[in-house]
């Protein structure tokens, strides 16, 4: 046997494990579930595919599809705000803070991940809340008469969103902006760049690929959180995981559930595709 | 010889705790308020046994459950009692003896034989029920305003009401507030449920579960709570005697709980031994007060375990008239469940 077929079995068998993991916890429930998203519900009984009604519904009936129109939004809205709020946090730790205080700075912006995501959620509620904090703070300095409702609206959900995710894109982008070698800047400057000019045309273009990795991200973690939504958003409109628990929960309507979950995977994957292809995500 | 003596030791005590086990176990599908240590314990200790618990929050949630289970998994399960015929149909409950049972005992309304039986042959028993009706703040709304639904559409209250988000007993509400029973809830009347539902809507702050409907009432961000009942105010009295429930003069909608044993259950007599110790008038009395959330008993005797303040709380002594107000649960066909639940999701959705 020749040393190169011998490399190969035994590539081969280095990767077997993960390729078996792979199908075993992927890619056959996940073909179960495109299956089961194929089958329909008579009365109360699940009647096995295939056929379309599902996804025919998904995009004829207004509340569902208003589920996935909700989810795109918030989902986007939250995703540009965290980007905007994470890039100067980041940048200020990066070459602000003096570098023997940027490991405490680190652990400060990532505190919020270390409470539990409902008790956080929760706790949001009580701030938000007519009596909470902020419309105590508010009516208190004078500058609100009577509290407006923040709490079981989108802008909760979103505030809630944007609280999480503003942490997780700090961490990409900070680790975007320390990998920069500071010549770029000094080189920029000594061309007769601004400092904002360096910022704006250097460094800014430079961190893309942390921004875009931690966007992405923050948009999938997004569309797909069904407790951010249920706790904040007080069922005033409902996202795509919300209708995919009613399904589950209530109707035990496990197909349309399926069909939705395909529906909420082609976004991810569209996501997916628009990053990688317009800012060449492998760089990072 | 010292290292095998050392090892031999630490064994013995690692398995001390093994041994001081229960000798056997009892798995139980659940609603929460089951699955108080504070009900289990004294049974647990009499019959030397561990109950299992898996909560669950709907009956489709439930029959999926023990679908996707292998059977013998699950030894007894509460169930809706509008639902119980749902699980006969499947054929997933073990009959029960009647002379086990102490319905003898239990307020009338509540022994459900339509409900619990099937040819005669008895299924489940109820062991809890209450009210989905009008929950609120009595120092921020005026009381005599709660006595009839129609306050909650009127624009005294608009923005300041909280909507349960179970869509059974919310869109019986709506029904009964429209002059429409309960039971007379089928396809026809279900459209004629959507305007007044997306009217009830626009008065509404938010749409919660029990959680967040306690939460919300709690904070002061509603001030009414429809849909809620003793179950929403019961454990936060203590903290808030402000907060206070009423069923209003249309009615309002009676929910029940049934305990059934599950016929593949591997040991159906200890199943039956938890049956009969949750509707015995102690296991009631602790069932009613449920840390989890609280509930009139089904077993009137349950009363003699029971506070004079708990009591106060439950409203034991205006059951008899709030049972002639109220209604059961609506009893839709797989069709008019569906229906309802799409109204309910417009709603939501709207």
């Amino acid at each position: 046997m020749s040393i190169e077929r011998i490399e190969r079995r035994q590539g081969a068998a280095l990767v077997a494990p993960a390729m078996l993991w792979t199908l075993a916890f992927f890619l056959l429930p996940f073909l179960a579930m495109i299956w089961m998203s194929l089958s329909h519900l008579e009365g109360r009984e699940v009647v096995s595919g295939p056929g379309l009604e599902n996804y025919q519904r998904i995009f004829t009936d207004p509340s569902l599809r208003r589920g996935i129109w909700v989810s795109l939004q918030i989902s986007a809205v939250v995703t540009v705000i965290s980007v905007i709020l994470a890039w100067p946090l980041a940048w200020i730790i990066a070459t602000r803070v003096p570098e023997k205080w940027r490991r405490l700075a680190l652990l400060l912006a990532v505190l919020p991940f270390w409470t539990s995501y409902v008790v956080r959620s929760y706790s949001w509620a009580l701030v938000l809340g007519e009596n909470g904090l902020i419309m105590q703070s508010l009516i208190g300095a004078g500058l609100l008469e009577a509290p407006i409702q923040i709490m079981a609206t989108r802008s909760a959900t979103i505030i809630g969103f944007v609280h999480f995710f503003t942490m997780l894109l700090t961490l990409t982008i900070y680790s975007n902006l320390v990998q920069l070698p500071p010549n770029y800047a000094r080189a920029a400057e000594d061309l007769g760049a601004s400092r904002w000019q360096v910022i704006r045309l250097v460094i800014l273009p430079l961190t893309l690929p942390g921004m875009v990795t931690g966007a992405f991200l923050t948009f999938v973690l997004c569309i797909g959180d069904y407790i951010t939504p249920q706790i904040l958003g007080g069922n005033s409109e409902l996202t795509l995981p919300q209708l995919i628990m009613l399904q589950l929960g209530r109707r035990g309507d496990y197909p349309m559930a399926s069909a939705l979950a395909v529906v909420l995977m082609v976004l991810v994957t569209l996501a997916y595709a628009a990053c990688a292809r317009w800012l060449r995500m492998e760089r990072v | 010889m010292k290292k095998t003596a050392r090892a031999a030791i630490l064994l013995a005590t690692a398995l001390v705790p093994v041994s001081a086990q229960a000798a056997q176990e009892l798995n139980a599908l659940i609603w929460c308020d089951h699955g108080d240590p504070a009900l289990l314990e004294p049974f647990e200790k009499a019959h030397d046994v561990k109950v299992n618990i898996k909560e669950y929050q709907g009956t489709a949630e439930a029959l999926t459950i023990l679908e996707q289970s292998r059977p013998g998994d699950w030894d007894v399960m509460v169930i809706d009692a509008v639902d119980v015929g749902r699980a006969v149909d499947r054929g997933i409950l073990a009959p029960l003896p009647a002379d086990a049972l102490p319905t003898a005992d239990f307020f009338p309304e509540l022994v459900m034989e339509s409900h619990n039986s099937r040819d005669s042959v008895i299924y489940a028993v109820t062991d809890k029920f209450g009210y989905n009706t009008i929950a609120y703040d009595k120092t921020k709304v005026e009381p005599a305003d709660m006595a009839s639904l129609k306050a909650l559409w009127s624009e005294k209250y608009a923005g300041r009401i909280g909507l349960y988000d179970y869509y059974l007993p919310m869109l019986g509400l709506v029904g009964i507030a429209q002059g429409v029973p309960t039971s007379a809830l089928g396809a026809e009347k279900i459209e004629t449920l959507r305007d007044p539902l997306m009217a009830l809507k626009k008065n509404t702050k938010l749409v919660a579960d029990v959680v967040g409907s306690q939460t919300a009432l709690a904070t002061g961000e509603v001030d009414i709570l429809l849909g809620g009942g003793e179950f929403l105010t019961a454990t936060l009295h203590a903290e808030n005697p402000n907060l206070d429930w009423t069923i209003p003069t249309e009615g309002a909608a009676l929910w029940a709980q049934s305990l059934a044993v599950l016929k593949d259950s591997g040991q159906p007599e200890l199943a039956l031994e938890f049956v009969k110790y949750v509707t015995s008038p102690e296991g009631q009395a602790r069932l009613a007060t449920s840390s989890c959330y609280w509930g009139m008993p089904a077993n009137a005797k349950a009363g003699e375990h029971l506070s004079a303040e708990q009591k106060a709380v439950l409203r034991w002594d205006e059951q008899a008239e709030y049972l002639k107000r109220a209604q059961l649960y609506p009893i839709p066909s797989a069709e008019d469940d569906a229906a309802m639940q799409d109204l309910w999701t417009d709603m939501l959705q709207n």
